[in-house]
């Protein structure tokens, strides 16, 4: 296939369909497991499309001149390009166009909130429902690994320099992988025994199989990343031992959520009370569900009233995962309505398909226990919607007199994170702000200390993996532009 | 993987490690620990960090069988590989010269008291040691500890080594005979480091311990191994492992360590019956193992 040159619109387009005809043809679904058979295990729920389904859909791109799909994704994906090489049959071609911009499609393709970036963006949604572009990059992104010998990938001419990537999540990996394609020796700190950090420990089986990251991860080692696990930095090596006495010319830090929240409330000690991080890692990276294959142990779930509390990806992730261990009666608890949830709404309405309860407008008040220091019940109370807060979302204001009572036998917090300090306290002169974050800029991602550069929710505090992935791409380019033009900082 | 260079039983169930861990060795300080995993379905559990020698690039665990992991490390010998080993982790102890302090271990617990008796002895301050053990045979670190004490003092639960009884009571002789104490440092089963922030509340003489909860990650992600503090969450791995005695909630650390006790109990007995012998089982004396899996501080 040739490359299409400047005004890909205007050339003739191997798209047979007329825009009419376009806008005629339904978003294609993508397979899915049916819900109360996934309910029940841990494997994807999305089953991908056919190159039949990825063509008719690729179809379906009315190859605007200005494509905001594009300029509306963190890392700028090339969607036009890449959805016309689908429509040409050019499977590989479209994932190299994709891997201009972004260096893990087969995450994003999964994982990324399409609706807030590429197809919210999409003019075809303001008449009807928006390109399937998710479900085209995770074709795409699958299709090449089935298909793709990483054993002799191109390497860029060595720069002699050398950057340390603190954290393996999507911040440091897209910045890693952005940078040794300009030919810098690049070497990621990961402080966990397996790379990928959140993409590892907080994001399920069920919506991201492990297979997929490593996968990722491997085709970055053959790009040339040096991955080192079990390095906790700033305790096992500071920022400034690999700048001073290990050569490092420049640090990305993209450690990424921090310390779980929890609520203040009484009770939170008891057992049967989770952080989501806790739960989802026991999950996720300890492989809890398979007890005792592997050693890492989990609650019994048979038949018990569990309650997420949060309405982000996180909180579904949890309840979902709470289900799939056999919970009787799984619901979320969210002081807010629906409409203010911050999960993605695929996931929001596989949860619903799989079982489970939404009890909005609601907030726990306390843990009540067993006597025996386990979790029984929770106190909880009623919210009515009061006026917009600082995130632009309608305020939870409770309701007096409408508390009540749930029996329950685990609940799983998931109302965010705070600032890790670990990296901050031991990098002096490095700026934080008043909740310990890191201060980068927002183009560069230039922190206050020269050669240091940082990204993803250690500066931003909770987002999400493709906002991460962003901050990771521009660090990379200021980091290139500063090894490589003196006087750049 | 971490290569062990050197293996030894220091007494029955009890083995000291020496392993290649050069990151470690540079960085660590008295009162930090390990998170260790032995193969790719075992579990994270902390451990003790008990000496390290830098420029080695080595660094001394001792590990107490107890569960199915602490089980399997001690059944590793020279040469063997442990396939994760990350740290140090936790804060160190806080080191200064606060007069006299009495430094406290219990069973296995003294290999944590060992070298933060050494920092405070190097930061002149007059060192009295007390080490119990449930026996003669428990009886652990003893030369070491002496060699950095002013005072030595050990107590065996059934009186086969020394004095009998418990740590506990060389602390009261102490505070009876009028001794001027400045710190109490004291490691080892929750019970014993309970029973002795008891005692010391008392006398208002401060108290530090090191608390050993379940955790993963040890780097403040998880959340798992909080601890009461004066009535608020505070994590183990971050803020600790060494507290402020006199205001841990001692009751909830023994509740949610008891959390996941019939999987542990299930892993040991699948473990023992695929080896096909039944060690002895776990003792939970004051002084003895805890039944925790980790270090049985």
């Amino acid at each position: 296939m040739t490359e299409p040159t400047k005004q890909p619109a205007k050339q003739a387009s191997a798209n047979p369909l007329s825009l009419k005809e376009r806008m005629k043809v339904p978003r294609q679904h993508m397979l899915e497991q049916s819900p109360l058979e996934r309910a029940t295990n841990f494997t994807e729920v999305n089953l991908g499309y056919s190159e039949e389904l990825a063509r008719q859909e690729a179809q379906r791109c009315l190859e605007c001149p200005k494509a905001t799909c594009t300029t509306d994704c963190p890392v700028g994906v090339k969607v036009k390009e890449f959805v016309q090489l689908i429509v040409a049959g050019d499977y590989m071609g479209a994932a190299a166009k994709i891997r201009e911009d972004n260096v893990l499609p087969a995450i994003t393709g999964r994982v990324c909130p399409q609706e807030d970036h590429c197809e919210g963006g999409c003019l075809m949604g303001k008449k009807v429902q928006p390109l399937g572009i998710g479900y085209l990059e995770r074709f795409v992104a699958d299709y090449e690994q089935g298909h793709l010998d990483i054993s002799n990938l191109p390497k860029a001419p060595p720069t002699g320099k050398k950057v340390a990537i603190v954290g393996s999540g999507p911040s440091g990996l897209t910045a890693a992988g952005d940078l040794v394609q300009q030919g810098h020796q690049v070497h990621v700190f990961e402080a966990l025994h397996t790379p990928g950090g959140v993409l590892v420990y907080g994001i399920p089986e069920f919506r991201l199989p492990k297979q997929i990251i490593r996968e990722q991860i491997d085709y970055m080692r053959a790009m040339g990343v040096e991955f080192e696990t079990d390095v906790v930095v700033g305790r096992t090596v500071t920022i400034d031992e690999l700048m001073e006495e290990e050569g490092y010319d420049a640090v990305f830090i993209g450690t990424g959520a921090g310390l779980p929240q929890f609520m203040g409330i009484p009770g939170e000690h008891l057992n049967g009370v989770y952080s989501a991080n806790e739960f989802l890692t026991r999950i996720n990276l300890m492989h809890a569900y398979e007890f005792p294959k592997y050693d890492e142990p989990m609650l019994d779930f048979r038949g018990k009233n569990v309650a997420v509390i949060g309405g982000g990806n996180t909180a579904l992730d949890a309840i979902r995962s709470a289900l799939r261990l056999g919970a009787g009666k799984a619901f979320i608890l969210y002081r807010r309505s629906e409409a203010e949830m911050p999960a993605r709404k695929e996931e929001v309405e596989h949860a619903k398909q799989e079982g489970i309860e939404f009890q909005v407008l609601a907030a726990p008040l306390e843990f009540l226990d067993d006597g025996k220091g386990w979790l029984a019940a929770a106190r909880c109370q009623k919210m009515a919607l009061g006026e917009p807060d600082a995130s632009g979302r309608r305020r939870p204001v409770p309701i007096e007199g409408s508390e009540y009572e749930i029996p329950l036998a685990v609940a799983v917090i998931a109302i965010g994170t705070s600032a890790n300090p670990i990296v901050q306290s031991t990098t002096p002169g490095l700026a934080t702000n008043k909740r310990g974050y890191i201060q980068a800029d927002q183009n560069t991602q230039k922190t206050s200390r020269k050669g240091l550069f940082a990204g993803g929710d250690i500066v931003t505090g909770s987002a999400t993996v493709i906002l991460a992935m962003g901050a990771g791409r521009r660090a990379a380019k200021s980091i290139h532009e500063y090894l490589t033009t003196p006087g750049t900082w | 993987m971490f290569r062990i260079l050197h293996a030894e039983f220091l007494a029955p169930g009890i083995k000291r490690f020496v392993i290649e861990a050069p990151r470690i060795a540079y960085k660590q300080k008295p009162g930090q620990f390990v998170i260790l995993r032995l193969y790719e379905q075992g579990e994270r559990i902390p451990i003790t960090i008990e000496h390290s020698d830098p420029e080695r690039g080595t660094i001394r665990i001792v590990v107490q069988s107890i569960g199915k992991t602490t089980h399997l490390l001690n059944s590793l010998n020279t040469g063997d590989s442990i396939l994760n080993v990350v740290g140090p982790l936790g804060k160190p102890s806080e080191i200064a010269k606060f007069g006299t302090v009495v430094v406290m271990g219990g069973g296995v617990g003294t290999a944590m008291a060992y070298p933060t008796a050494a920092a405070l002895k190097h930061a002149g301050n007059r060192v009295i040691s007390i080490l119990g053990a449930r026996n003669k045979e428990l009886v652990i670190l003893e030369s070491e500890l002496r060699e950095v004490s002013d005072a030595l003092m050990i107590t065996t639960d059934d009186g086969s080594y020394a004095d009998k009884g418990f740590v506990t009571d060389k602390l009261r002789q102490l505070i009876e005979n009028g001794t001027r104490i400045d710190l109490v440092l004291a490691i080892g089963p929750i019970p014993m480091m309970r029973a002795v922030a008891e005692m010391t509340r008392k006398e208002h003489i401060r108290t530090i311990v090191s608390l050993n909860p379940i955790m993963i990650d040890g780097t403040g992600m998880c959340g798992g191994c909080r601890v009461l503090i004066d009535g608020k969450s505070e994590f183990a791995c971050v803020d600790g492992p060494e507290f402020d005695a006199h205001r841990v909630d001692f009751a909830v650390l023994v509740q949610r360590n008891s959390m996941y006790r019939p999987a542990e109990q299930r892993s040991m007995e699948e473990f023992q019956g695929g080896i096909g012998s039944r060690p002895e089982p776990v003792h939970t004396g004051q002084t003895g193992a805890c039944a925790l899996e980790g270090d049985g501080r």
